[in-house]
């Protein structure tokens, strides 16, 4: 019998193909470099100790949302509504943290369990509706600052203890908190994505989903804990700039979603699903982190600042794209 | 150059990543005749006409129509000219009214800013409408409408636009008999004023009452054109299947043991109703019919996919209550769909992580992965399976079918099933890869797993079972033995 040889392509071809790939997901990493070399260089300022602590104390709440946007956008879903949980957050956990009241143990977890219900409510209402998640992420936006308009009475919650002012401003070993929080969460979340179970599976669901759930894989249950998992780190973030500006604000986090998702997409996590990585996220966040404080340190005003975040975020997406379509 | 011949198509050849799906195929349809073309699934009929209507461009060949060649590389055009296609699935758009659909982007402009004359078109319609014999308001939502009116619509657009030559493909599937007496009475009538009609059917009763001519294909290639007048069903099959089952398939290595699989009265509303049967371990149990007849909606009943209306299933004797693909692949059930990229795997992941998705739990130590046991595993089938990559890693999108296929099976098998179901193992896999899975099933069979196989390819049916179910319309026809299957026996049942 007749046994043609399987039209396979080469395989050396497509293992260099898949290292050319490689370096391809390093791009963003490259031009994060770029940029600050060339930020060292026009200002001097920048390349300095107390500079970099600041700016990666001001990107650790953008990079704690888009880290939860991430998991969700992995599997092929998305977040509207982190920002309000923030506000959610910041209310619920500040009316616990008045000096002398309770332990600092206690506007954490409230704070944390507001965000978790939040992103609960977000997954039930996804797996049990089949309702695209734009719109059901779109409404909890709107009722979570609506919660968070109630809860304070429309008040900035103020006066919070010493000790709770200390997750978002204090220094443990001359190191900012946040600084720590963002790198200990940074690499529970690759862990999650990476090395677990669970992460194994927002990348199918994302993926092709049809596939997945033929693979016996409970979409519902993946669906749910992710979004949950996203609340929950959007309370996080939350908390952290509640006890920065050391107020409970029922209007902080207007827009945060979208720094989040631009941080996610700039790190080379795709809108439809199936891929990204933690590392990419973070480096997307300290992407558009670096270039707001350089921008701020050459005096560009906030408003061209917008600009070139713009066209950061559609750069990076059509060279990703690009990138796609030549392989 | 007989000029009553309208479409003149010659050594026409198309070939998909190195299949060739068409090879040399030739036709001729005169003014005025239903010429139906034939062949069992994957013969080429729906490449064909695809050519004919613009979709695809041929790799060699000639179209003639009306005297000249055609030679357009897009459907607007070949539509413009006069080839219309009635398609399998309707394409309508269901907010518009009657008259919009028919018009559509064909509207009649009114005025300084082209407004749309949406009496004119309205009136146009009616015309039309009324000139089918057919009673259709114009001015009715798409949407509101049955099936077959829909079909009516999708030919007065045909009409509308002028057309010479009308491609019906399946036109009947979704029709009750009263409305397909009513679309021949129309197509009859399209006869009388010279439009040519090629009409795609696997129903026989209805090829040799409406049709003039009769033309075959099969496996991509032209077989016969004959008057229907001298066909009759058993020799139209004969056309249609008529080769020889070379020696394709490994010998069968079958020791028939006890029941894995019972099903009883398996029902499920508008798919199939009253499946009843069973499957023993180490045995090959074939399931035949045509498109549509239920086939694949069983498999997927049995695995979890779709809900069933009532019946039973027993696996061991056991009897499963299966609701999801978790709860069948738990019990022993594994399933490759027929829809490889759709339901077979994820095309972004690597094969590695493919191969392991349904079984990953056996790799685990609390949440974590054991990437060492989850990779030794990987590999030990990739060598198993033959899977040919640049490495575990390597993404599954960027294989052959074949091995695609072959990463599919992998997955199903690391969860240890009892009983297998495949569905289209080989469909779109080339020769030699077709050749592996069969050696591949018979090793399944060897290890004592029983195995259920779907195939619309009856050599590989005939060749590759133990028992064969043949389905038509939903309905079990015929239980046969390997000795009692030919291919005349089991088309005979499948059009039943």
């Amino acid at each position: 019998m007749e046994n043609p040889v399987q039209t396979d392509r080469n395989p050396t071809v497509e293992a260099y193909k898949t290292r050319m790939r490689g370096i391809g997901k390093y791009g963003i990493f490259v031009a994060f470099l770029l940029i600050c070399v060339v930020l060292s260089v026009v200002t001097p300022k920048f390349l300095t100790v107390s500079n970099l602590t600041i700016v990666v104390t001001q990107v650790s709440i953008n990079a704690l949302l888009a880290f939860g946007v991430t998991f969700v956008i992995i599997t092929g879903g998305i977040d509207l509504s982190i920002g309000s949980t923030v506000a959610v957050t910041s209310v619920v956990a500040a009316s616990f943290a008045h000096p002398d009241t309770y332990p600092v143990l206690v506007p954490i977890l409230t704070g944390l369990a507001a965000g978790l219900l939040l992103g609960a409510f977000n997954g039930l209402v996804i797996t049990k509706s089949k309702v695209p998640p734009f719109i059901v992420t779109l409404g909890t936006m709107t009722i979570g600052r609506g919660l968070a308009l109630i809860l304070s009475k429309g008040r900035p919650v103020s006066n919070l203890s010493d000790s709770f002012n200390f997750i978002g401003g204090g220094q443990i070993v001359g190191i900012p908190t946040p600084i720590i929080i963002l790198l200990v969460f940074f690499i529970l979340c690759s862990v999650v994505l990476k090395k677990t179970v669970l992460g194994r599976y927002m990348y199918a669901v994302g993926g092709n989903e049809q596939a997945a759930k033929a693979s016996g894989i409970q979409l519902n249950k993946v669906k749910m804990v992710v979004y949950t998992l996203c609340g929950g780190l959007a309370a996080l973030a939350g908390i952290l700039l509640t006890s920065r500006i050391t107020t409970g604000q029922p209007n902080a986090g207007v827009g945060f979603e979208l720094d989040a998702i631009a941080a996610a997409i700039i790190g080379g996590t795709s809108t439809s699903g199936g891929t990204g990585t933690m590392t990419g996220t973070l480096i997307g966040a300290l992407l558009i982190g670096v270039i707001s404080n350089g921008l701020d340190l050459m005096n560009v005003t906030s408003y061209y600042q917008q600009v070139v975040m713009g066209i950061i975020i559609i750069g990076a997406v059509v060279l990703d794209s690009l990138n796609q379509h030549k392989n | 150059m007989n000029p009553d011949y309208i479409l003149t198509v010659h050594g026409l050849t198309k070939t998909f990543s190195g299949v060739k799906a068409l090879d040399q195929v030739r036709l001729k349809v005169r003014k005025g005749e239903v010429h139906a073309l034939m062949g069992e699934n994957g013969a080429g009929k729906s490449t064909f006409m695809k050519i004919l209507i613009g979709l695809h461009t041929p790799d060699s060949g000639e179209i003639i129509f009306e005297g000249s060649e055609l030679k357009a590389s897009n459907v607007n055009e070949v539509l413009k000219k006069g080839i219309s296609m009635i398609h399998q699935e309707i394409l309508i758009v269901p907010e518009l009214t009657v008259a919009q659909n028919i018009f559509l982007g064909r509207e009649s402009k009114r005025g300084l800013f082209g407004w749309i004359d949406e009496k004119s078109l309205n009136q146009q319609a009616a015309i039309l409408l009324e000139q089918m014999g057919v009673t259709i308001p114009p001015g009715a939502q798409m949407k509101s409408l049955s099936v077959a009116e829909m079909q009516m619509v999708e030919i007065a657009k045909a009409i509308s636009n002028d057309a010479k030559v009308i491609i019906m493909d399946e036109p009947t599937s979704a029709l009750s008999e009263k409305e397909v007496a009513t679309l021949f009475g129309i197509i009859k009538n399209l006869k009388k004023k010279g439009v040519a009609i090629i009409y795609i059917s696997h129903k026989m009763d209805e090829i040799f009452e409406i049709s003039d001519t009769i033309t075959v294909l099969r496996d991509g290639k032209y077989i016969d054109t004959k008057p229907a007048a001298e066909l009759n069903t058993p020799s139209l099959i004969k056309l249609m299947v008529g080769r020889e089952i070379d020696n394709m398939f490994p010998e069968p290595v079958t020791q028939k043991g006890d029941h894995v699989l019972s099903v009883k009265n398996l029902s499920r509303a508008g798919k199939f109703s009253n499946i009843t049967f069973d499957v023993h371990a180490g045995e090959v149990l074939g399931i035949a019919g045509l498109m549509g007849a239920g086939r694949t909606e069983i498999a997927r009943a049995i695995f979890g996919l779709d809900p069933i209306d009532s019946g039973e299933i027993y696996l061991k004797g056991k009897q499963l209550i299966i609701k999801t693909p978790q709860d069948a692949i738990r019990s022993g059930i594994g399933y490759v769909s027929e829809d490889r990229k759709g339901l077979g795997f994820i095309p972004g992941m690597s094969v590695k992580h493919n191969i392991t998705l349904a079984s990953l739990p056996n790799h685990t130590k609390g949440l974590f992965i054991q990437d060492k046991s989850e990779t030794a595993t990987a590999t030990k089938m990739m060598t198993d399976l033959r899977i040919k990559t640049a490495g575990p890693d390597q993404k599954v999108t960027f294989l052959s079918g074949g091995n695609q296929q072959k990463v599919v099976i992998g997955k199903v098998l690391l969860a240890s099933p009892d009983l297998v179901i495949l569905d289209e193992p080989t469909r779109g896999i080339d020769v030699g890869a077709k050749f592996e899975i069969y050696k591949l099933i018979n090793q399944l069979v060897a290890q004592g797993i029983a195995v259920i196989m779907i195939s619309s390819e009856l050599p590989e049916i005939l060749g590759m079972s133990d028992r064969i179910l043949v389905l038509s319309k939903g309905q079990q026809t015929a239980l046969l033995t390997r000795e009692e299957a030919t291919q005349e026996t089991i088309m005979r049942y499948a059009v039943h």
